[in-house]
């Protein structure tokens, strides 16, 4: 056998599995995708279903007209007092809030973002019939880590930005960016199958819904 | 690159892949274990009722198994080239790969890349359970801490774990209290059994752990091949923990776990959570490619690891089994299973699929315990119609007695048809399986039956089998005759 690491680990993985191909040649093969694409809901089905599935996974969801997003964020943290965001979220959405507002940085430290009592976002995508909404890191969703630390995520879903099914949302993603899906807060089922929520995730989840749009 | 002479069959897998014993023999010995069978029960119940829920709700689900097998099939016949372009794409965004034939390899590459770190966060991945990293680490003064609740609880307990997607289902919530208390540090001595309690108390715990982090270590349950993007699907929120916090990411990768664009997401996203939790979509999945200035890892590593993957690839029916996704949809439906528990398989990998993946990547000659779990089934066809990548494990599991006994001395064939014939030939069983769609559907399948190997020829008899017993399979299994038969023809040279 050759070297372990390095050109030669690849040289020998890539040289067995073609010899494995070789002993038992595959046969060329087709992908039949005879599964649901580009399935259309009307507007208000595709929301009332994304409301649905989301309140199945225990989200808090709140319905709202564009023009009442900020009085809407206010009402739902009510007593928080230091709220972070993105750089890139529509800063008028907080304006009611009268909390101290921490917009993340990259040089933000974890302490700071542990402190915080909510985090507010926008949102890339979100997926009706999972009741998913997918986070690709754009200007208004901030990195990663300003979604996960904080213990409660207060997410704003655009009702131009909810598609029916799996395919249509995932037509829609820059693969490249780093992208959370987040279906729910998170749970666990590991002890004697009883489900606890909120374990290393925000334990609540609050989503925004936008209908108007 | 291209051939010399005539190609070799490529080398067996290393690691965590066999037990000490032979399947009876182990599961002789947890069949004992009352807590384990109804707990076990339990959790199969729920999560089989969860499955099949979620995945009726699809109008679409046979379209979306046989998209999902056809992409696995076509992703093994282009493994080389899929697994170049998928290097090219992980390196154009930052990231490293580094290829490990085998399970020592990977262990050395990963130690290698810690640089100093004596610390490590893990998630659920059962590739390093595969290669024995924690243990490899730990002989060279490393600490891997496991982050996914159900692994953390394995790991306090100096255990294995019992299921793939429940691993420490075998415990109850007083022993893990206990264990907590005794092992965890720092925790609230006034620490109680409530599974929420215990959850919180993971969690203050594993919190100054991911903060404090250098180095992560996960799995993959998607490598995309188009674009270098790999996809970690979970739902405590501990891997994105893990891929999120430390400054570096090392990822151990199966070969098999390739796609090869982007899109075949839409598959596999709706096929995982449906057959795994039973649940429309899991709580978190994460998605990253390469290195994103600013967020997240400053370094990440890829590893790929061979492992006898290549050896089953050799295989042009046993291939199949490297389709598999790691749901464990065929655990919760698999009588067998839910009687022994995972620990009687003696690999990584228990179950169905454990049953034909282990002897495959690790061999099964001669007296080696793998060579016992091809018969660890009543081939009532269950997993075959629960399983989302549509893996055929009856006529595997079949396939391989054959390649066993044609390997096997004289004397290990008759004892192995005596054990095949022990565990088949429950006519009860049998006729209910059949009426049960399950194999019904396999030997409605032209061929299917003709397909079977000479030495199991008479088995195609099987109702004509003498005397068969009034018991169902179950019963069967739980009888000490059963326990006494398979321990005897183990003895006699199966295991
Ligand atoms: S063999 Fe099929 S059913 Fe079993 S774990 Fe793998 S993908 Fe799931």
């Amino acid at each position: 056998m050759t070297g372990k690491t390095g050109t030669t680990g690849k040289a020998t993985v890539l040289g067995r599995i073609r010899d494995a191909l070789a002993i038992a040649p595959p046969a060329p093969v087709t992908v039949p995708r005879a599964y649901r694409t580009g399935t259309e809901l009307p507007s208000p089905q595709r929301i009332a279903l994304l409301a649905e599935r989301l309140r199945d996974y225990r989200a808090s969801v709140h319905e709202c007209r564009a023009t009442d997003t900020a009085a809407t964020i206010a009402r739902i943290l009510g007593p928080a007092r230091r709220i972070g965001c993105p750089a890139g979220l529509p800063r008028d959405w907080l304006a009611e809030t009268g909390a101290e507002i921490r917009v993340d940085g990259p040089e933000t430290s974890v302490a700071a973002l542990d402190a915080l009592d909510a985090v507010v976002t926008g949102s890339a995508v979100s997926c009706a019939e999972t009741g998913t909404i997918f986070l690709d890191a754009g200007p208004d969703q901030g990195r990663r880590a300003l979604t996960l630390v904080p213990d409660k995520h207060l997410c704003v879903v655009d009702a131009s930005s909810v598609v029916a099914g799996v395919p249509e949302a995932i037509a829609r993603l820059e693969p490249a960016r780093p992208i959370t899906l987040i279906s729910g807060p998170s749970a666990t089922s590991d002890i004697e199958l009883e489900r606890v929520e909120g374990v290393h995730g925000p334990r609540t989840l609050v989503v925004v819904l936008r209908t108007d749009r | 690159m291209t051939f010399l002479g005539t190609p070799e069959v490529p080398p067996r897998g290393t690691g965590n892949l066999r037990g000490t014993q032979s399947f009876p023999e182990a599961a002789h010995d947890r069949l004992a274990d009352s807590q384990l069978r109804r707990n076990l029960g339990k959790a199969t119940r729920t999560i089989r009722a969860k499955r099949l829920a979620a995945a009726g709700e699809l109008p679409d689900w046979e379209a979306l198994r046989d998209a999902g097998s056809a992409i696995k099939t076509q992703v093994l016949a282009n493994l080389p080239e899929l697994l170049e372009t998928f290097e090219q794409r992980v390196t154009e965004r930052g990231g490293t790969v580094h290829w490990a034939p085998d399970a020592a390899a990977a262990n050395e590459i990963i130690t290698g890349l810690l640089g100093g770190a004596r610390e490590v966060v893990k998630v659920k991945s059962m590739a390093t359970q595969e290669i024995g990293l924690n243990e490899h680490l730990e002989s060279a003064g490393i600490s891997a801490f496991e982050t996914d609740l159900a692994e953390l609880i394995v790991q306090l307990a100096g255990d294995t774990p019992s299921h793939i997607l429940v691993p420490a289902i075998h415990r109850n919530r007083a022993e893990i209290r206990e264990l907590f208390l005794r092992a965890m540090p720092g925790v609230d001595p006034d620490l109680d059994d409530d599974p929420a309690n215990l959850a919180a108390a993971a969690r203050r715990y594993l919190r100054q752990k991911f903060m404090a982090a250098e180095v992560a270590i996960s799995g993959a349950n998607f490598g995309i091949a188009e674009t270098g993007t790999l996809t970690v699907v979970e739902s405590e929120g501990n891997g994105r923990m893990c891929l999120t916090m430390p400054r570096k990411l090392i990822t151990l990768m199966g070969i098999e776990k390739l796609l090869p664009r982007f899109a075949d997401l839409e598959v596999f996203l709706q096929l995982l959570p449906r057959s795994s939790t039973g649940e429309r979509m899991n709580p978190y999945t994460s998605m990253w490619t390469g290195v994103t200035p600013g967020d997240g890892p400053e370094e990440f590593h890829l590893v790929l690891l061979d492992n006898g993957r290549s050896a089953t690839l050799a295989d042009e029916i046993g291939r199949s089994a490297l389709h598999c996704i790691r749901c464990s949809a065929c655990l919760n439906v698999c009588p067998v299973y839910e009687r022994t528990g995972g620990h009687a398989y003696g690999s990584t990998y228990p179950g169905p699929i454990g049953a034909v993946l282990s002897p495959q990547l690790a061999g099964m000659a001669g007296t080696d315990p793998n060579a016992s779990l091809p018969y660890a089934s009543s081939l009532c066809g269950a997993c075959y119609d629960a399983c989302p990548v549509k893996i055929d494990i009856p006529s595997l599991l079949v396939e391989l007695r054959h390649q066993h006994v044609r390997e096997a001395a004289p004397r290990g064939e008759a004892a192995i048809m005596k054990a095949a014939a022990a565990a088949m030939g429950d006519s009860r069983r049998w006729e209910l399986a059949q009426r049960a769609a399950g194999l019904g559907r396999l030997l409605a399948r032209d061929g299917w039956i003709r397909a079977l190997p000479p030495p199991l020829r008479g088995w195609t008899g099987a109702r004509d089998l003498p005397a068969p017993p009034k018991q169902t399979f179950r019963q069967w299994w739980a009888s000490p005759q059963a326990r006494e038969e398979l321990r005897r023809e183990a003895e006699r040279g199966l295991g």
